[in-house]
């Protein structure tokens, strides 16, 4: 049993080691001319333009219902003027870049995983590497590049309907109109909250990538290695999100405050 | 016929040969699958690799082409030793051998005039579109597979998707091609396309080819030589029709 554990423990920093250096070969190819612009563009148009709907519509429904539940309780301490403010702060602090992020790593790292997972197992990847092209700029780069643009601004999509889902919800029960209601809402919020969140969105998209990327591209040759590349980017990029999340928070608020 | 278990494979004319190796060997973990490989293959010269599956064929082509580190023994191709090679060099090696795995491997995400584009853009640099058009369509209209241009690989059939691999291959006109089992996997009339255009195109584009295979009949209609792998070595070396009537029980089971 013993020997089991260990044999667990060295898998699992044999495999942190591995991805160091596809960390140092992911920036060594970066700097490397011959970028491939058109391969990066799809990809912003795959993961980005693709994920709008399903972004947009679940940062909608969450800023719905936040100011559904918010609103009694604010109304329990005469502060229902307060619901602006709270969703603001709320969503676009941290609610926004987080699900947004989280529903990145869902249809995003997996959708990387089990592509390069594939691409794996049909020797598309061998096949490039042996015809002296290199994967690892057309693949790798372009895709971790695009993630790390794209998230931020479907963050940015997603808080903005997240505060329409609000505005809908404070509607429902009383009557406020777009301009103060998005008045309220901007002048709660200084540089000091909108830094940090939108820094850690690029730490987020980078990592949504990395990990979809690594997991996909070493994945083993077999059908089933395509399955658990899909699956483990995605909960090893949540994880990762979280992580981050708490440390960009904390470093911010020691920095800010 | 020579009997290679216990004779080495010499190479008498040194200057001629596209391929060198002598006492190759490579194991995965415990299992030996390589144990004493020698082999000379000179230029224009076809030649067919037999052996059961599993007995280390592909992974004879896969150290050719530097995919796999040999634990020991010395492989030159074009007289340059593979494991010598930076990355820089092993990448321009690799622009000279043309390698058409077991199932095509076409990019899937994009068509078949894509992928014949691919090398054409990233590795010989192309930009000029109408000569990338040109060296697309001869290679296409050489495998017959010119009305599929514009197809997805998906949408194509077995034997369509290797000749797809294997124009994409010629696309970079190769000196030194490696076919993995080029026929697996297709009905016996598809598999006997895919010999003869193996042949014709060793004519045309007057390549040097090795050829991983247990297909016998891809074997008689390709090979100038044949080698018969077993337990990590060769055992048996000739023409077809030598090999064919090989008194080792192995290789003689071959052909029952």
């Amino acid at each position: 049993m013993n020997d089991e554990a260990l044999s667990g423990w060295r898998i699992r920093l044999a495999e942190k080691g591995e991805q160091v250096a596809f960390l140092k070969d992911f920036l060594k190819n970066l700097f490397r001319g011959g970028f491939e612009w058109s391969e990066f563009i799809r990809q912003c148009y795959e993961i980005g333009y693709k994920s709008f709907t399903l972004v947009g519509t679940t940062a909608f429904i969450m800023g719905l219902v936040m100011a559904m539940q918010l609103r009694p309780t604010l109304i329990g301490f005469g502060a229902e003027s307060m619901l602006p403010k709270s969703l603001a702060v709320s969503i676009v602090k941290e609610i926004g870049p987080v699900i947004t992020a989280i529903i990145c790593a869902g249809k995003i790292a997996s959708g990387i995983g089990a592509e390069l997972g594939s691409m794996k197992v049909t020797e598309q990847i061998d096949a490039m590497e042996v015809s002296g092209a290199n994967p690892m700029q057309f693949l790798v780069v372009t895709r971790i590049l695009a993630t790390t643009a794209m998230v931020p601004l479907l963050t940015l999509l997603g808080d903005v309907l997240g505060l329409l889902g609000g505005f809908l919800a404070i509607n429902i029960n009383g009557s406020v109109s777009l301009l103060l209601y998005f008045n309220k809402c901007i002048a709660s919020l200084g540089f000091s909250d909108l830094l940090p969140a939108f820094i850690k969105t690029i730490f987020f998209g980078f990592v949504i990538g990395f990990i979809g990327c690594y997991k996909g591209y070493n994945s083993n040759k077999g059908t089933e290695s395509v399955g658990i590349a899909a699956n483990s980017a995605v909960v090893v990029a949540s994880l990762w999100i979280f992580v981050i999340d708490a440390i960009v928070v904390q470093v911010s608020n020691t920095l800010i405050y | 016929m020579r009997d290679l278990t216990t004779k080495e494979t010499a190479s008498d004319q040194e200057h001629e040969n596209v391929l060198h190796i002598k006492g190759l060997k490579k194991s995965f973990g415990k299992k030996e699958v390589l144990r004493d490989i020698n082999l000379d293959v000179k230029r224009g010269e076809n030649v067919v690799v037999l052996g059961k599956s599993g007995s280390g064929k592909s992974v004879i082509i896969q150290c050719i082409v530097g995919m796999i580190s040999p634990d020991a023994g010395v492989l030159q191709v074009f007289g340059e030793e593979v494991s010598s090679l930076n990355e820089k060099e092993l990448k321009k090696l690799r622009t000279r051998i043309g390698f058409l795995f077991q199932s095509g491997a076409l990019y899937d995400s994009m068509t078949v005039r894509e992928n014949m584009e691919f090398p054409l853009m990233r590795i010989l640099k192309l930009r000029n579109q109408a000569e990338i058009d040109k060296r697309v369509e001869e290679v296409l209209k050489s495998v017959g597979l010119f009305e599929s241009i514009d197809k997805m690989p998906s949408d194509l059939s077995g034997g369509m998707r290797k000749r797809a691999g294997l124009a994409r291959t010629l696309v970079l006109n190769p000196e030194l091609m490696l076919y993995d089992e080029p026929t697996t996997g297709l009905d016996p009339i598809t598999s006997r396309e895919i010999s003869n255009l193996v042949l014709q195109l060793q004519k045309k584009y007057k390549t040097t080819s090795i050829i991983i295979t247990h297909d016998m009949e891809c074997a008689a209609i390709t090979a100038d030589r044949v080698l018969v792998l077993s337990d990590g070595k060769f055992v048996a070396e000739g023409s077809f029709e030598e090999v064919k009537i090989s008194k080792n029980q192995f290789v003689s089971s071959f052909f029952k």
